[in-house]
């Protein structure tokens, strides 16, 4: 294994937060007291929240090692499927942080706010255009939220026409997120199955479609890694009924510049800026979720919309049928500073070529794992590729036995049973920012895990072995909850 | 490109390994009539150096401090931002990772979040917090349809001196169910009449905002008796965690569910967001409650370690019968948060959250003593309503000229306080610059 990068090195122990410190210290430089103190009602006054008192060095050195417990982009290759996990530039970091973006009150007077008007209004411009769509609401907080706005525009509409319809057609290869999200707009989702090529046949569409059903929700790629080639049949199907079509533009990362969706029946679609725009995703967040939209349901976008007159831009909340607000103020501005950096940089060719490499990647990996992994949909992929664990059922191996091997030869884990009609599923999605020499590596890792499993699959069975924990007791935890210490 | 690394040499290898001729027969499984034909109409890429003057330019023409003197606060809050949280924030190793669905590679983000669910039940007095929502509106949001889920009742009543955006966001979330809202008016001291609410036995929450929209401590006890008697939960919501710093806390007077904004503790405002949305409720609500949680555990060795838990609530095991869709959640700023908490400490917090008040007092004193009307006058944390008279508008103006920002207009919200302004004091401004305003306003 000493070609891989999996190693133990040195790894610190870190005790609690609370576990270290002593009264009386202060990581914090407190400002200077210009005034007098007053009085405060003794019947509000509290005994303040019991914190632990630490130094500046204590801070310092508690997260540095914490961080040297996690694995990110920039540590290695992070091919969780349908999470784009490309590498975030480092300049849009600093973009994001000048002060007068990170320092600036969303209630600012327009003529004092226009540096941040303008920004997020050439965004919106900029996604319009890649999506095919005709207006833009950048105001969701993440894709998940996305959805839920897409689906109250469905609801608004449809409610606009004097019709309540009840239904929405979900796919079962779809993201969790897409009936939950359904749901909490109080419509049923009606699930779809996917045929034997991996995509939903404009037939299955046709025969659950009615007028009772507000729309279909089609991840397009799909989260196999298949692009849904029925679609221009299965939006006139929709359509024909009085639907409306959404897309989640989870896995837009394989086709900007190639599909705009807005020209092949999409009515709606949301978009990560997190995932294709290249914004680092925190450990689970801040992520945007923008959502773009065809004229026909522009009036009921969130507000304030971004209007801009001459060289002027301002904030707008007049829009009678705008299904209200999502967030407190305009969004996650900070992501969309980055988001929107990231395009600027990469121009059209950048992004088209993006899209070109993340698939060539993914076509790469899954013809030369495809002897040695099960490939239940052998053909042509897009950005991601599925595999699963029945080649290694005979050594009772299971998928998550081969994602926690890979740990030691220091790569994160594709995403794994997932999308759920593919029985031990590994998702693979590599993007376009690992090189060839990173993808060769990953391929020969799999490759080494599949040989030890023929001969030694106690290898897999006990992994990981390399990092600072091995695996843990999920069952005990969710039986006893510990969630504060 | 300088992000993509394939070389030419690269990219026809790895063509020829998948048996495509170029990188348009890549794509040979999109029908013709879904692909486009022209190019998108995108400016042309930018230099590193290029794209640093074009944000530079933007940025320039923000009017922020301390160039400025921003009495502004309604939510968004401008406090002093220790230069190691953002150093230690910029570790990649943490914003670079996923949400940590590999426990073993992820013990650093599990770690940092478990105790920042700590210490965010310490803060609020509160028995479990979630790993965080987008932000204080549409945790508000969430809230209210948690409680209607624990409760199995549709009707909610919040106080109009909640932020009005939050109220806003709520009514976009309650919209499509079948919910009905109450809005429980205020009282002449500028805290909520909440007697309307008697009597209402089919309530699933009311829920308040402490400290208020106007600033003021609204009377949390009395409220969580009351709403508990109707069999309803006290949602209490909040834009200004600091305040729990020197105020009692609302686990300790009844709250079950308390939610708000914490951009306040250690998050740039960055035009509003992204924010952090806290989350914390009881114990035996747990399994109703939205979000992601971090759990402690053991790995196969005993070693100590943290994972993901009670998942079962989740939309990606729960799809459509999830309690809440989200998934992506704030995370970074919850770490923020965390180091921030970290880092002022204990006895900081209190000595800041003092500081803070007693800005606030001195610039309120000094209203008054140049014949200003403060017209409500319950105790107030960071901020409180000025009335400053119809006329105002001109005299707004001017200041902006001298570069202060004499607060917000309330009219927009409260068409009854007309001439009436929200200002905002944090430990960030002088007394100096207080006396400025002061002056002015005088004159």
């Amino acid at each position: 294994m000493k070609e891989f990068q999996g190693t133990s090195g040195l790894i610190f122990n870190e005790p609690l937060l609370w576990e270290k410190g002593k009264k009386g210290r202060r990581g914090f430089s407190m400002p200077r007291r210009d005034v007098v103190p007053s009085p405060v009602d003794e019947g509000l006054a509290g005994d303040g929240p019991d914190f632990p008192d630490l130094s500046e060095v204590d801070v310092v050195r508690h997260y540095t090692r914490l961080s040297q417990w996690n694995f990110g982009v920039d540590s290695g290759m992070y091919p969780l499927g349908s999470c784009t996990m490309k590498y975030t530039p480092k300049v849009n970091e600093r973009e994001a942080a000048l002060p007068g973006f990170a320092g600036a009150h969303p209630l600012l007077p327009p003529e004092l706010s226009q540096g941040a008007l303008e920004l997020m209004y050439r965004l919106e411009r900029y996604l319009a255009e890649i999506t095919g769509m005709d207006a833009v609401t950048i105001q969701p907080a993440a894709g998940a939220h996305g959805e839920l706005t897409g689906m109250l525009l469905i609801h608004a509409y449809h409610k606009s026409r004097g019709s309540h319809r009840s239904k929405i057609i979900v796919p079962d290869t779809a993201h969790g997120t897409n009936p939950a999200s359904a749901s909490l707009c109080g419509f049923n989702s009606v699930p779809v199955q996917s045929n034997e090529k991996g995509i939903i046949s404009a037939e299955a569409v046709a025969a659950i479609m009615d007028e009772d059903t507000a729309g279909i929700m089609i991840t397009n790629p799909n989260t196999l890694g298949l692009f849904e080639e029925n679609i221009r049949e299965i939006a006139e199907i929709v359509h024909s009924k009085g639907g409306l079509v959404y897309g989640d533009g989870a896995n837009m990362n394989a086709v900007m510049g190639i599909v705009q969706m807005g020209k092949i029946g999409f009515d709606v679609m949301h978009l990560n800026l997190h995932k294709t725009f290249s914004t680092p995703h925190g450990g689970g967040g801040p992520g945007s979720g923008p959502v773009c939209v065809k004229n026909i349901l522009e009036p009921f976008l969130p507000v304030p919309r971004i209007i801009k007159e001459g060289d002027e831009y301002r904030l707008s909340g007049e829009f009678p049928e705008s299904i209200g607000k999502l967030q407190a103020f305009y969004g996650n501005f900070g992501v969309m500073i980055k988001a929107c950096s990231y395009i600027i940089s990469m121009g059209y060719e950048g992004l088209k070529r993006a899209s070109q490499l993340a698939v060539l990647n993914a076509n790469y990996i899954k013809e030369n794992l495809k002897d040695s992994l099960y490939l239940p949909y052998n053909r042509p992929c897009m950005h991601e590729c599925v595999f699963s664990d029945k080649f290694q059922e005979g050594e009772k191996i299971t998928t998550l036995d081969i994602a926690k091997r890979l740990m030691d030869y220091g790569f994160h884990p594709p995403t794994i049973y997932f999308p759920l009609v593919v029985h031990g599923a590994m998702m693979i999605e590599p993007t376009e920012t690992e090189s060839k020499e990173d993808i060769d590596r990953f391929i020969k890792a799999l490759k080494s895990i599949v040989a030890e499993a023929g001969k030694d699959s106690d290898l897999l069975k006990r992994a990981p072995t390399l990092p600072k924990v091995r695996r843990l007791d999920e069952t005990a935890a969710a039986r006893k909850p510990r969630l504060a210490g | 490109m300088r992000y993509l690394p394939h070389t030419e040499e690269d990219v026809s290898s790895m063509l020829h390994a998948v048996g495509a001729e170029d990188m348009d027969g890549l794509f040979s499984m999109i029908p013709g009539n879904c692909k486009m034909e022209e190019r998108l109409n995108l400016p042309e890429a930018l230099t590193e150096w290029e794209l640093n003057t074009l944000m530079d330019g933007l940025s320039e023409k923000m009017a922020v401090s301390p160039e400025y003197k921003i009495f502004m606060g309604a939510g968004s809050y401008n406090h002093y931002i220790p230069e190691s949280v953002s150093y230690l924030l910029g570790r990649s190793e943490f914003s670079t990772a996923y949400t940590p669905y590999q426990p073993e590679i992820s013990q650093g983000t599990l770690q940092a979040i478990y105790e920042y669910q700590t210490l965010v039940t310490r803060l609020l007095g509160m028995e479990v917090a979630n790993a965080s929502m987008h932000d204080g509106a549409s945790a508000l949001a969430e809230a209210l349809l948690m409680a209607a889920r624990v409760t199995k009742r549709k009707k909610v009543a919040i106080s109009r001196l909640i932020h009005p955006y939050y109220r806003d966001v709520v009514r976009t979330y309650l919209e499509p169910g079948d919910y009905e809202i109450v809005e429980l008016p205020r009282l002449e001291n500028g805290t909520t009449d909440i007697s309307g609410v008697a009597g209402m036995d089919d309530l699933a929450a009311v829920a308040i905002q402490s400290p208020n929209f106007f600033g003021c401590i609204e009377d949390l006890r009395t409220t969580g008796e009351v709403t508990h008697e109707l069999g309803a939960l006290f949602v209490l919501s909040f834009a200004e965690p600091l305040a729990y710093g020197l105020f009692k806390n609302p686990g300790c007077q009844g709250a079950d569910i308390v939610c708000g904004e914490g951009q306040s503790l250690g998050i740039p405002q960055s035009f509003g967001g992204p924010g952090l949305g806290m989350f914390a409720c009881r114990m035996k609500h747990v399994r109703d409650m939205p979000g992601r949680l971090v759990g402690k555990t053991t790995d196969m060795d005993g070693r100590p370690g943290f994972v993901l838990t009670l998942a079962t609530r989740e939309q990606h095991i729960r799809r459509e019968k999830a309690k809440s869709n989200i998934c992506t959640n704030n995370s970074l700023c919850a770490l923020a948060s965390a180091m921030y908490m970290a880092s002022v400490g204990g006895t900081g917090i209190r000595e800041l959250a003092c500081l803070n008040y007693d800005k606030t007092e001195y610039l309120k004193r000094g209203l008054r003593e140049a014949g200003l009307r403060i017209p409500f006058d319950s105790p107030t944390f960071n901020e409180f309503v000025v009335e400053f008279g119809e006329g105002f508008k001109d005299t707004y103006k001017k200041l902006l000229e001298q570069r202060i920002i004499a607060g917000v207009s309330l009219a927009t919200w409260y068409p009854e306080l007309s001439g009436h302004y929200l200002l905002c004091v944090t430990e960030t401004m002088d007394r100096e610059d207080m006396d400025a305003l002061i002056k002015e306003v005088r004159s």
